[in-house]
């Protein structure tokens, strides 16, 4: 069922457009060489040009441009040999050249598009109109002083890549998905750590509604919304807002707004009549960015594998279901750590233990795979004692917990507390022997018919044998016995 | 003989054979600059003490044989280069507390060769003019009279305290940078010869930029020698500034001695403009005469879309020039005025740092980028500024360099013009299209006018081709053989 708000008058759909903006991983400054690291002391990674000085002039960072190729392959996108910069400007206290070096007529990538994934496992395409680089602005602090406002231009100049989607998202759940989407594919190819606490990934949000089967209507944009969820929840109430106005007669003007995730409403900006008239041309400091298809051709040979690909490699190389192998790859790291353990091993059962104990464990422990509850080589190990059947699937859940207390190696824990699985058929048949001659009653009441009583004499035998019995060999053996 | 003689080529050689030194050399100058100064205003900031110290440092030099032929020359600094320690203003009242802590490309290059630096030159505030009458601290006078009369005219603009400097002998060369003429103008009406080198071969890093597709820095100095001496220093690729050409530079004083015979000459008709002063025309006529007396082939040419050249600066140099004046807002360096918020802080400082020229063009900037009139204006002109680059393409395949008179008129006075900005703007009529289509020029002294103020012929090369524009400039010099000399000099 598509997504859908009910108002008085029927059915709306929602129509929503994200422009994400995404901090590019570089050593410096888009068009400086002062730092592009975060943090620091205020001020501390500022250049002259970053400041806007008398004669400064902005220099491109080679290194910027092919981050911006990367995420544009990633996004299977259209590259654009051509491009240009262009400025845009403004006036405000951090803007220090009084303008933003932007592309706008000519950005460097173009159309492409990224599949999302959905709740009920539908695939869906969303398109990407175009990428542009351009300059972050400062920062400005107005809670510092009483009367004066500060200002930090660490982030002044760095750069950002301004990916906008085509009008395709449909939902809430669908503009998550799609965030969440460039967020995995801007991490794996190492051009964005996708950190929207940091507001090295923020997103502006555009949203208008419509009866189905009409043409858009007038949208609204919500500016600097900077988590997953508060844009999900800016949808949801902008076009609530949007409905409102429309049922009770009105119309929705095109304006800026902001989210207030504390109140969970938008509230007006600006409007499109005092929006900023931007005067955008060519940056006449800078030649245009020409790039050779070759360059082009050699970042691309040297990108990672994709979560898209990575995701169908795994569910043919190691025969795993797509969902499972979804919820593998939607981190890097922790694909690799699949990756690391299901070499040359069961692959659906490092799936499992990966998905299962090992993600609860992290959860548990409040670890993460940089830093995980258990090192790959000790699950391995792990892994590689079920396969030779020294212990059985029980035993190693109870292997696994102690692992993540004490850190010890599977094999010294099985060998310390002699958890070794028991395949000699005399101790079993002894085992098996006792549990029914203590059971006599039971037994009686299995052989009148009451069939499920098969699993307990098979957990009584594995409690007797400290659960170190060989399941498969214990089950035979209750069989044969009671006849 | 004085010592203001000299020029940068024969004072290089009376150093290094020892019979004057740098230091008494800077010290005339010095003196010179501080007993004109208060009547000409050419500087805004002097830098004696720094001067003689850099004077010492050039003996130094020259004595341990590491010298270039501009070590210990004293020259003056446009005071729109940046320089390290020294007040930096580009004549603005809205940089006058500036003290930049870096130094231009260009003055760095020439500071690096041993060249002096006197002070810093007047100019147009912000490079808008061409009469240097807009500048915050005071117009230049022009060291010329008309004869017999006391009327102050002006050394023309931007660069008029640069070009005053040199004709008034307070300095033996200076700087200029040209956006639309400001180096070839204040030189045809100064009696000095100046180049506007291609756009691209002189780094702009460090100059306070006015119209950054445009400006360009250069040489402005006694002879066409001089200038090929400084712009060998001064010329050159920088990675700082992405505009800047990455190719070799040549030793352009090989171009002097080259002649012009062989060489095709163009001569635009359209620059035979109805109403240009008459003497002007017929020494535009001298020139061709010269350089066929010489050798050289003259081609009459076209260049169809000169009458857009005015209208097409006068949309895309005050364009750029309201983007790239919004950095003066009072935040972070330079005159602030405080106001009640960050609007009336910004408003306050720009209504007072701002003179009204500046205002005007920032104003007609902002206005030709507007949304709906964009198009009209900022986008058509640029095409008209390729159709302009391709007249020039064209001529060039025909002819080896152009030759056109400099400015329509000589000096005018101080107070003819300043009334009309569309009178003053009609002054770079010659230069500017040069300008648009980034190639060099370069202006050569080449006579006197009936009231005896110098004009100027100007020679137009080929993109990155100085050397041509060097041989013709040379040729024509020789053959004007100008050699007066202001009333108001270092004597």
């Amino acid at each position: 069922m598509a997504y859908s708000l009910e108002g008085r008058t029927g059915a709306w759909e929602v129509v929503v457009g994200l422009e994400v903006h995404a901090q590019v991983i570089s050593e410096s400054k888009l068009f400086s060489g002062a730092s592009a690291t975060y943090g620091g002391a205020p001020n501390a990674h500022v250049s002259f040009i970053d400041a806007g000085f008398p004669g400064m002039l902005p220099v491109i960072n080679k290194e910027c441009v092919a981050q911006a190729v990367r995420t544009g392959l990633g996004l299977r996108a259209q590259i654009n040999l051509f491009s240009r910069f262009d400025r845009k400007n403004y006036f405000y206290a951090d803007l220090p050249q009084g303008y933003q070096i932007s592309q706008f007529a000519h950005p460097i990538v173009g159309k492409g598009n990224v599949e999302i994934e959905l709740q009920d496992g539908t695939i869906k395409h969303i398109g990407i109109t175009r990428l542009h680089l351009e300059q972050d602005a400062g920062k400005s602090m107005h809670d510092q002083h009483p009367s004066k406002s500060v200002i930090d231009l660490n982030r002044a100049g760095v750069g950002l890549m301004e990916i906008v989607s085509e009008p395709d998202i449909r939902s809430p759940e669908e503009a998550g998905a799609y965030l969440r989407k460039i967020r995995q594919i801007v991490r794996y190819l190492g051009t964005c750590d996708g950190n929207m606490e940091e507001g090295s990934m923020r997103a502006d949000v555009n949203v208008s509604v419509r009866k189905p089967g009409e043409e858009f209507r007038t949208r609204c944009e919500i500016k600097n919304v900077n988590s997953i969820r508060f844009v999900m929840h800016a949808v949801e109430a902008e076009a609530l807002r949007q409905i409102e106005v429309w049922e009770s007669g009105g119309e929705v003007v095109q304006e800026t707004r902001l989210y207030d995730p504390s109140k969970g409403e938008t509230r007006s900006m600006r409007s499109k009549e005092d929006a900023h008239d931007y005067r955008y041309f060519p940056e006449p400091d800078l030649l245009p960015l020409l790039l050779e298809q070759s360059w082009v051709d050699e970042l691309k040979a040297k990108l990672p594998e994709l979560p898209d690909e990575k995701r169908a490699r795994f569910c043919r190389e190691y025969g795993i279901p797509f969902y499972d192998a979804g919820v593998l790859v939607a981190e890097q790291a922790t694909a690799d750590f699949y990756e690391t353990l299901a070499k040359g091993r069961d692959g659906k059962l490092a799936a499992n233990w990966v998905t299962g104990d090992f993600f609860a464990a992290m959860n548990r422990t409040g670890k993460n795979i940089e830093n995980p509850p258990v090192t790959v080589e000790a699950l391995g190990q792990l892994l590689d004692l079920l396969a030779d059947k020294t212990i059985n699937g029980r035993i190693a859940k109870d292997v696994f917990e102690e692992m993540v207390e004490t850190g010890k190696m599977p094999a010294a824990i099985v060998e310390e507390k002699g958890l070794k699985q028991v395949t000699d058929t005399g101790a079993i048949d002894a085992a098996v022997a006792k549990v029914l001659a203590d059971n006599a009653d039971k037994v009686a009441e299995y052989k009148s018919g009451k069939d499920k009583l098969f699993g307990f004499f098979v957990g009584q035998v594995m409690k007797a044998m400290q659960g170190k019995g060989n399941p498969a060999l214990v089950n035979e053996a209750v069989k044969t016995q009671l006849g | 003989m004085s010592i203001f003689d000299y020029t940068i080529a024969s004072a290089a050689k009376a150093l290094k054979a020892k019979e004057i030194s740098a230091v008494e050399l800077t010290t005339a100058y010095n003196k010179a600059v501080a007993e004109l100064n208060p009547r000409l205003n050419a500087f805004i900031t002097t830098t004696p003490d720094l001067a003689l110290e850099q004077a010492k440092a050039a003996d130094a030099r020259i004595a341990d044989g590491s010298a270039t032929p501009l070590t210990g020359i004293p020259i003056a600094m446009k005071d729109l280069f940046c320089t390290e320690g020294v007040r930096t203003t580009a004549a603005s009242k809205i940089l006058e507390p500036f003290i930049p802590p870096y130094e231009s490309t260009v003055s760095g290059k020439l500071k690096a060769a041993g060249a002096v630096m006197l002070g810093k030159a007047n100019l147009d505030e912000f490079a808008m003019g061409s009469a240097n009458i807009t500048s915050g601290y005071g117009s230049v006078e022009n060291p010329w009279k008309r004869q017999g009369e006391v009327a102050k005219l002006v050394p023309g603009g931007s660069s008029g305290g640069s070009a005053a400097a040199v004709a008034a002998r307070m300095a033996l060369a200076a700087t200029g940078t040209d956006t639309g003429g400001s180096i070839r103008q204040p030189a045809a009406f100064t009696g000095l010869a100046g180049i506007k080198p291609t756009y691209g071969r002189c780094s702009r890093w460090g100059v306070v930029a006015f119209a950054s597709s445009l400006d360009q820095p250069g040489p402005m100095a006694r002879n066409v020698e001089d200038n090929a001496l400084l712009l060998n220093a001064m010329a050159g690729f920088d990675e700082k500034d992405s505009t800047s050409a990455e190719r070799a530079v040549p030793d352009f004083t090989t171009a002097l001695n080259r002649g012009v015979k062989g060489l095709k000459i163009g001569i635009p008709a359209e620059y035979r403009l109805e109403g240009t002063n008459p003497e002007i025309l017929a020494l535009w006529d001298k020139g061709i005469e010269w350089l066929k007396a010489q050798g050289a082939e003259i081609v009459d040419i076209s260049l169809p879309h000169t009458k857009y050249g005015l209208p097409v600066y006068y949309i895309v140099a005050p364009a750029e020039a309201s983007s790239n004046l919004a950095r003066y807002d009072g935040v972070r360096f330079g005159k602030r005025v405080d106001g009640e918020d960050l609007i009336d802080l910004y408003e306050r400082t720009r209504a007072e740092g701002f003179g009204a020229e500046v205002k005007r063009r920032i104003m007609i900037g902002t206005y030709v980028l507007s949304h709906g009139y964009y198009d009209a204006y900022y986008l058509k002109a640029q095409k008209v500024r390729n159709l302009i680059l391709k007249d020039f393409t064209n001529a060039f395949g025909q002819v080896d360099a152009i030759l056109t008179p400099t400015a329509p008129s000589a000096a005018f006075g101080l107070d003819e013009k300043m009334n009309d900005p569309v009178t003053m703007y009609l002054n770079d009529v010659f230069t500017v299209p040069a300008s648009l289509a980034g190639v060099p020029a370069m202006s050569v002294p080449a006579g006197l006018s009936a009231e005896g103020l110098p004009l100027g012929l100007q020679i137009i090369g080929k993109h990155f081709d100085e050397e041509t524009v060097f041989a013709v400039s040379a040729a024509i010099e020789s053959a004007a053989g100008f050699s007066a000399l202001p009333e108001v000099r270092a004597k």
